[in-house]
């Protein structure tokens, strides 16, 4: 109950937060005003969030830094799952657990929530360094899967058109090849992980060197359609059940 | 006639008993109540959850690693789990771990507890903690064992570490101060454990109480904890008293930011005081700061180069930093700190400048600020160069006093850990 009770100290009083807000701005405005005039901050998110800029992209379009992803137009389920698991390291990312660290719920949420609504427009894709054969492997798991090898197609939870569907399950075009496979093999080696079932634990642990490679390289060539947005939720029957996403 | 009398009178008598110890019963649980509500505040002062609360675990169970010079140390289990917790303990046992730093068996606790500060607590406070603790759900998880390297794992050591380091003791009033000065500083040498950090530590992992809030380099985290004393660093004798509110109770301040270590301290600890306990606190942080003026810092680095540090500084500045910061180093206070007349760029330590450059970061998530504005890292944006021109720029103009930064000190500052 003391948890529940600190969680809502920390999370909730959404209400209280803001009047709280409201007085201190109120403060401020009286400081601001008695002391030599400076100029204000812009209230906005935008303003709030150039911490993200240098590695997101101005709008979270991504940058040419093949290791950072692509925020915008992601679900904001997806988003939020991420920054909690950041700040509480159950993804492990020293920068971004070091940057979220003390920032309760509801602002990660506002944060989530802001990029899953941006629209920038799209970096082109990459030109993928492997074989035909290699990239036609690729095409393959992603849209086929290996029953085999017990690898259910990324279409069959991310869409159709790879991206995503609300609330939780993020797009997988507009990324690089080196952040996919690098985040396969954090599945795979337990430095990204997520609520159990964790099913992305299951599918990179059945994935060889060599499929990964390939499902990354060939997702990285394929460009960001028209309308990025996730289906709705409940589009998508999952092959598997996902901790993360509730269905 | 007389029995019956008698009779009637005991029954009454027993009828009042009963009816006094049945309101004992309803006024006890009450009194628990308050106890227990005093005891959480006190814990939240103590800042008792960023050690014994690991980040996404149970509540007080424990196993937080702390790196140290000397090995890793894993923090206990102080939920009520009568095997694994501190379920069996008594009153007087917990007061003993917080008052002479033992177990209830008379082994030495590892000065990583900080009871050397806790043992300026009163019994009463700590009676309300241990009310607290025992209140929240127990958790049965076992203590993982410390992880020292030889010699250190042998805890007979702490013994030669107690004799130097550690003075019993609870807080005894200055009679010529105020009763607010005398709160302040209880709460910052007692519960608020501040010497912690902001008193240099020596090779042996002990803090001398005559350089008390003198400042140093936190060991292992890399980021430098300001003197108290001295107003070019974190002495805040020149602030007012709400700027030092602001600053520690929400997390930014007309005059700078809390950031690093410092912000984990807000947002677990002090944004849960009330308002007259942190503005006692500052009463007293802002003493500690008065009659130490200002003295000139003298430049480590050749003139010449210096210069040219100083023009290539301004163009990186112009460039990344202005935009919040502006040209002239006001900022856009209380959101993007001022750089102009802000201590904790100027402090003769250059490692925190050189590390919010690198790292950037967000001041903590609070009631009173509850979507802070975050600062970019440039680690991947800007060379070993363009970091220390920046840093050195932003410590020599608009009245700033500090010393010249050298690309190699920001390059040793990369790989600092961040967490």
């Amino acid at each position: 109950m003391l948890n529940g009770l600190r969680r809502v100290v920390r999370n909730g009083g959404r209400q209280v937060d803001r009047a709280i807000l409201l007085v201190s701005v109120m403060l401020c405005s009286a400081a601001v005003a008695a002391a030599e005039p400076t100029e204000h901050a812009p209230d906005t998110m935008e303003a709030r969030l150039r911490a993200c800029v240098p590695c997101h992209g101005r709008q979270g379009e991504g940058t040419n830094n093949d290791y950072f992803p692509r925020l915008a137009g992601k679900p904001a389920g997806y988003l939020m799952n991420q920054l909690v698991a950041f700040r509480d390291g159950r993804r492990r990312y020293p920068p971004m657990n070091y940057l979220l660290e003390y920032q309760a719920d509801p602002y990660l949420q506002k944060i989530a929530d802001y990029f899953a609504a941006l629209r920038p427009l799209p970096l082109p894709p990459t030109v993928a360094d492997v074989s035909p054969a290699v990239l036609a492997r690729g095409r393959e798991l992603v849209t086929e899967g290996d029953r085999a090898h017990g690898v259910p197609p990324c279409s069959g939870c991310h869409g159709p058109k790879l991206t995503g569907m609300e609330p939780a399950v993020p797009g997988l075009v507009g990324l690089r090849a080196a952040y996919i496979s690098a985040q396969l093999g954090a599945f795979r080696y337990g430095t990204r992980t997520a609520a159990a079932p964790d099913c992305m634990q299951l599918v990179a642990a059945s994935l060889t060197e060599t499929d990964v490679t390939a499902v990354a390289a060939w997702l990285a060539s394929q460009p960001i359609p028209p309308d990025p947005s996730p289906v709705p939720k409940g589009t998508l029957s999952m092959p598997l059940a996902c901790g993360s996403e509730p269905n | 006639m007389q029995i019956d009398r008698l009779l009637l009178l005991a029954v009454l008598a027993m009828l009042a008993l009963l009816t006094d110890s049945s309101r004992l019963a309803i006024a006890a649980p009450a009194g628990d109540h308050d106890l227990v509500a005093k005891g959480e505040y006190l814990a939240h002062a103590g800042d008792c959850i960023a050690c014994h609360t690991n980040p996404g675990g149970a509540l007080f169970a424990g196993g937080f690693p702390m790196a140290t010079p000397f090995g890793t140390i894993y923090s206990s289990n102080i939920t009520p789990d009568p095997t694994t917790g501190i379920g069996s303990w008594t009153a007087d046992q917990f007061y003993g771990a917080m008052h002479t730093g033992r177990f209830p068996d008379g082994g030495l606790i590892y000065p990583a507890m900080p009871f050397a500060s806790y043992t300026k607590v009163t019994r009463e406070d700590c009676d309300a903690i241990f009310a607290y603790l025992r209140s929240v759900p127990p958790v049965h998880q076992p203590n993982r064992p410390n992880d020292l390297r030889f010699p250190f794992n042998n805890r007979q050591l702490i013994l030669g570490w107690r004799t130097l380091f550690f003075q019993e003791g609870e807080y005894q009033p200055d009679r010529t101060k105020s009763a607010e000065w005398n709160r302040g500083a209880y709460l910052v040498e007692g519960l608020g454990h501040c010497s912690m950090c902001h008193t240099p530590i020596n090779a042996l992992g002990g803090s001398s109480q005559s350089q008390a809030f003198e400042g140093g380099l936190i060991p292992m985290q890399n980021w430098y904890a300001p003197s108290l004393t001295s107003n070019k660093e974190a002495g805040l004798g020149e602030w007012s008293i709400e700027e030092i509110v602001d600053l520690l109770r929400i997390g930014v301040s007309h005059r700078g930011a809390v950031y690093g270590p410092m912000a984990e301290v807000t947002y677990d600890s002090l944004q849960y005081l009330n308002d007259t306990d942190v503005r006692a606190m500052a009463v007293y942080l802002k003493s500690l700061g008065q009659g130490n003026p200002l003295a000139p810092e003298v430049s480590g680095i050749p003139a010449p180069e210096s210069s040219l540090l100083m023009s290539f500084g301004q163009t990186v500045y112009s460039t990344h930093c202005a935009i919040c910061h502006a040209a002239d180093g006001r900022g856009m206070p209380p959101d993007y700190p001022p750089l102009a007349g802000n201590p904790s760029i100027q402090m003769e330590s250059s490692v925190n400048p050189i590390r919010m450059v690198l790292n950037g970061g967000f001041p903590p998530g609070t009631a009173g600020n509850p979507m802070p504005y975050g600062m970019p890292p440039f680690a991947q944006t800007l060379s070993d160069d363009e970091v220390a021109a920046v840093v050195t720029y932003i410590r020599a103009v608009w009245g700033n006093r500090g010393s010249a930064v050298s690309a190699r000190q920001a390059n040793e500052l990369r790989t600092a850990p961040l967490d």
